[in-house]
């Protein structure tokens, strides 16, 4: 008979970090399997993926441009989860930023651009903001699952980017191609090193270290884990729900929303039809990997930037699809599912007599 | 001895080192009513466990219809044909009254022919004049008429012994007197039912004999011409007296808080407090007797501003609290002690001491915006120490503590802000002798340092060694207050039942 017991062992780090580490490489292992039946020479991939990826200077400029956003939406998305609310919307929060900066980029006349820069960085922080802080409040009033909102909004957003860039902001002397002008340079973030990557990467890192002091040091961040760990509890010592939750969201969307600048800003110069791979949904299974820690999102983004640059690498030398990356997140992400529950059960044999 | 159809022989269940069952012995004859009396923790439950196949007795035998039986699974007990109603219904609250039916049937076909299945239950409502539309959604349905749908669902499946836990806890007494008059037609069907229950009065009346269950033990059990309610609740609570503590009594006669005709209602919209009132004196511990259920939640929740009073008035110290901004000042000199710990009580995931700060967290001791770690572990440490507190890892959840030093946690936060009056619900349910008398004695420390409390519990013998004064609640009203020096349990017991002083 097999008997399956709860068990827990969320006081074990070293168990749960095993089991984790366990599951993520079974995920890896499963999908060079996938590849091997592609047939790809594994051996030669990796190869190629390391040089790609940490091989050399411009290899690992690239992993960190990839890593940014991912970085920035995991840090939004995580917010919330400490309060056990389910933001699913950080794609949608990353366009709406895009958006914003971009409105700003090309309708704002100045010279300076610290002006342009910070005046973009509002704006797409108070539109993301606003964009999740709707799912807040219909949850907060009316007991709307926030998980469908943020969800359902993602594709407004999208399609709405993609009206206007298709539409009235078309590039007109764009050749009809889905974008629009070209960012003036002083809305534009400078490079390092003569690479592409870009000052994106600081904001990144300062936004990991005002996430670590909220969550860790703050008694703000003490309220959102007794909210997060019993609401009853957070209710009854005085804390007020409502308003954190309009917080928490607003905060986590406006967040999200500045990995839309940064790439905009930073990368692509101008606003256009698909800008992000999928980034505020890979930031789902970041911030689910992490366990919302602040070490673990930035290892966890590197690694996940690594896979994006693995599609690239299967793309030009393989001519497979890029959205390998995303079968290879999903069997990763089953995986860690799988590890919590024998994490949190124990499974034991036993041979029984009939009696 | 035909026409016995249940027999119990010598049962036994330890869980641990603590005995729930302890030889227990007793029948049920066919077509009687037998009722199983005991308080809270008397091992009612675990018994009643054990005959529908949920636990495995340790030893002893159960035998049906002249028939020694082992369970292999609570299926094999409704093979036997017996059925429990639970305390708790199991009932899916989305689907019709046919669907709940429909899932319970033992024997089900691939497809579902409902006419005839309609037939058969209809048969059953009819026979029995419940009138109940069987595609309505459950949820449409009072607790009482989803009450119905249980026993039915025990009837389409031929079951002929009834147990029914506590089925009068959540009735209105017209549905009270419904549900009696169903189980008598039912005894004259010819079923057992086996009726478990601690209000004396009403067991009274229906019962055709009654076992007395006590700390896990047989008392005896009473034919219908030799019970009174003397005799029973004699054998109930028994006679033996606890040690009390030593009671100087430090409170004067200034009232400090006063109840006035306080009104509240619960989420379904029923009354849970009818023009109560209550007074608290200064430095006095106040007990609250009562049957769990008859207003007690909703009183602490009044008391510690969880729930707003629909009418009536909160006075302290002579001034109207209930609303305005006086409120909140006096929700925060009051400390509580809720009913369901983890639920309410702590911060499961969070450390033992983040836990201990959850009160007074914003105590500028605590920072301002940055958490000062260093008076948090001064803080907690002296807490800790203070009140004993056992855990493993410093950094561990909280909910991984055991069951008394979770209440100690809590204990700990709310009586450390030095408040004037405690409400503590049932905070010594589930819990270890040692446990227990540690928070007596805590409570009784800060009693000594003037501290007010309002002590809600089941368990008269605790009362009555604790309380200055004990007040009885009954169906959310006050029924009045005693003395416990100068009385005895049965004289609370009948107030806790409704009845007065002189019945």
């Amino acid at each position: 008979m097999i008997k399956i017991e709860k068990r827990d062992l969320s006081s074990n780090n070293f168990a749960k970090g095993l089991y984790k580490l366990l599951s993520f490489l079974i995920g890896l292992a499963m999908s060079t399997v996938l590849l091997k039946l592609l047939s790809v020479d594994i051996t030669q991939f990796f190869i190629e993926l390391y040089q790609d990826s940490l091989g050399s200077k411009y290899a690992v400029s690239e992993t960190l441009l990839k890593a940014t956003p991912l970085i920035i939406c995991s840090i939004g998305v995580s917010l919330a989860f400490k309060m056990k609310l389910w933001n699913i919307g950080s794609e949608g929060q990353l366009y709406m930023g895009a958006l914003a900066s971009t409105i700003v980029a090309l309708y704002i006349e100045t010279d300076s651009s610290f002006i342009m820069l910070s005046s973009m960085i509002l704006a797409s922080f108070l539109l993301g903001g606003l964009w999740s802080g709707f799912a807040a409040i219909l949850k907060s009033k009316l007991n709307v699952n926030e998980i469908i909102v943020t969800l359902l909004m993602n594709y407004i957003a999208i399609l709405l980017v993609d009206y206007l860039v298709y539409g009235p902001l078309k590039d007109p002397a764009g050749f009809n191609f889905p974008y629009t002008k070209q960012f003036p340079d002083v809305a534009l973030l400078s490079t390092f090193f003569n690479t592409r990557l870009h000052y994106g990467v600081i904001i990144a890192v300062i936004l990991l270290v005002i996430y670590y002091i909220i969550i860790e040091k703050s008694i703000w961040g003490y309220e959102i884990r007794v909210i997060g760990s019993n609401p009853n509890a957070a209710k009854y010592s005085g804390i007020n729900i409502d308003i954190n939750i309009f917080m928490v969201m607003f905060l986590s969307g406006g967040i999200s929303a500045l990995a839309g600048f940064s790439e905009v800003s930073g990368v692509i110069h101008r606003l256009q039809h698909s800008i992000s791979p999928g980034y505020g949904y890979t930031a789902i299974i970041i911030a689910w990997l992490s366990n919302q820690n602040y070490l673990g999102i930035l290892f966890s983004s590197i690694f996940m930037a690594i896979l994006f640059i693995a599609g690239d690498t299967l793309q030009l030398n393989y001519q497979l699809p890029i959205s390998l990356v995303n079968a290879f997140q999903g069997i990763i992400l089953f995986m860690l599912l799988i590890s919590d529950f024998f994490m949190n059960h124990k499974i034991s044999i036993k041979w029984r007599k009939n009696d | 001895m035909e026409n016995i159809l249940l027999k119990i022989d010598n049962i036994t269940k330890k869980f641990g080192s603590f005995y729930a069952n302890k030889d227990i012995s007793f029948t049920v004859r066919k077509g009687e009513i037998l009722t199983i009396l005991g308080e809270n923790g008397a091992g009612k439950s675990t018994l009643m466990n054990i005959i529908t196949g949920f636990y495995r007795q340790d030893s002893g035998t159960i035998t049906i219809n002249g028939e020694k039986v082992l369970y292999k699974s609570p299926r094999d007990a409704m093979q036997y044909g017996i059925g429990m109603v639970h305390q708790h219904f199991m009932l899916v609250k989305n689907h019709t009254v046919f669907e709940n039916l429909y899932v319970s049937l033992k024997e089900k076909k691939f497809l579902i022919n409902k006419d005839i299945y309609k037939d058969i239950f209809g048969k059953i409502f009819q026979e029995f004049n419940l009138n109940i539309d069987m595609d309505a959604p459950l949820w449409k349905l009072s607790i009482g008429e989803q009450q119905w749908i249980e026993i039915v669902k025990l009837l389409i499946n031929d079951c002929n012994l009834l147990i029914l836990d506590e089925p009068t806890t959540l009735l209105t007494p017209q549905e009270t007197v419904f549900l009696f008059n169903f189980l008598k037609k039912l005894q004259e069907k010819g079923k057992s039912i086996i009726f478990i229950s601690h209000k004396i009065k009403e067991v009274m009346e229906l019962s055709d004999r009654i076992t007395i269950l006590k700390k896990g033990e047989f008392v005896g059990t009473l034919n219908k011409n030799e019970f009174n309610e003397d005799t029973i609740s004699t054998l109930m609570v028994g006679s033996t007296i606890k040690k009390r503590f030593d009671k100087k009594s430090h409170a004067s006669d200034d009232i400090l808080l006063e109840l006035i005709d306080i009104f509240a209602r619960n989420d379904k919209g029923l009354s849970d407090l009818v023009n109560f009132n209550l007074n608290l004196r200064k430095a006095e511990i106040l007990g609250i007797a009562g049957i769990s259920g008859n207003g007690q939640k909703a009183l602490a929740e009044v008391l510690t501003g969880l729930k707003d009073p629909t009418s009536g008035s909160i006075i302290l110290d002579k001034k109207d609290v209930t609303n305005g901004n006086t409120r909140q000042k006096y929700i925060h000199g009051i400390a509580h002690i809720p009913e369901d710990r983890k639920a309410m009580g702590i911060a499961p995931d969070l450390s033992v001491e983040e836990n201990l700060i959850l009160k007074n967290f914003k105590d500028k001791k605590f920072g301002r915006f940055i958490l000062n770690k260093k008076n948090l572990h001064q803080y907690a440490n002296n807490l800790i120490e203070k009140f004993n507190i056992q855990y493993g890892l410093k950094k561990a959840p909280v909910r991984l503590l055991s069951g008394g030093n979770i209440q100690k946690v809590i204990i700990a936060r709310e009586l450390s802000c030095e408040p004037t009056v405690l409400v503590a619900l049932y905070p010594t349910r589930g819990l270890d002798v040692g446990s227990q008398e540690f928070i007596h004695e805590t409570i009784m420390e800060h009693k000594a340092k003037g501290m007010s409390t309002i002590y809600i519990s089941e368990d008269l013998d605790e009362l009555l060694k604790i309380s200055d004064r004990i007040a009885v609640i009954f169906r959310g009203k006050n029924m009045g207050y005693v003395d416990p020096e100068n009385t005895d349990k049965f004289i609370i017991g009948k107030l806790m039942g409704g009845l007065t002083e002189s019945d």
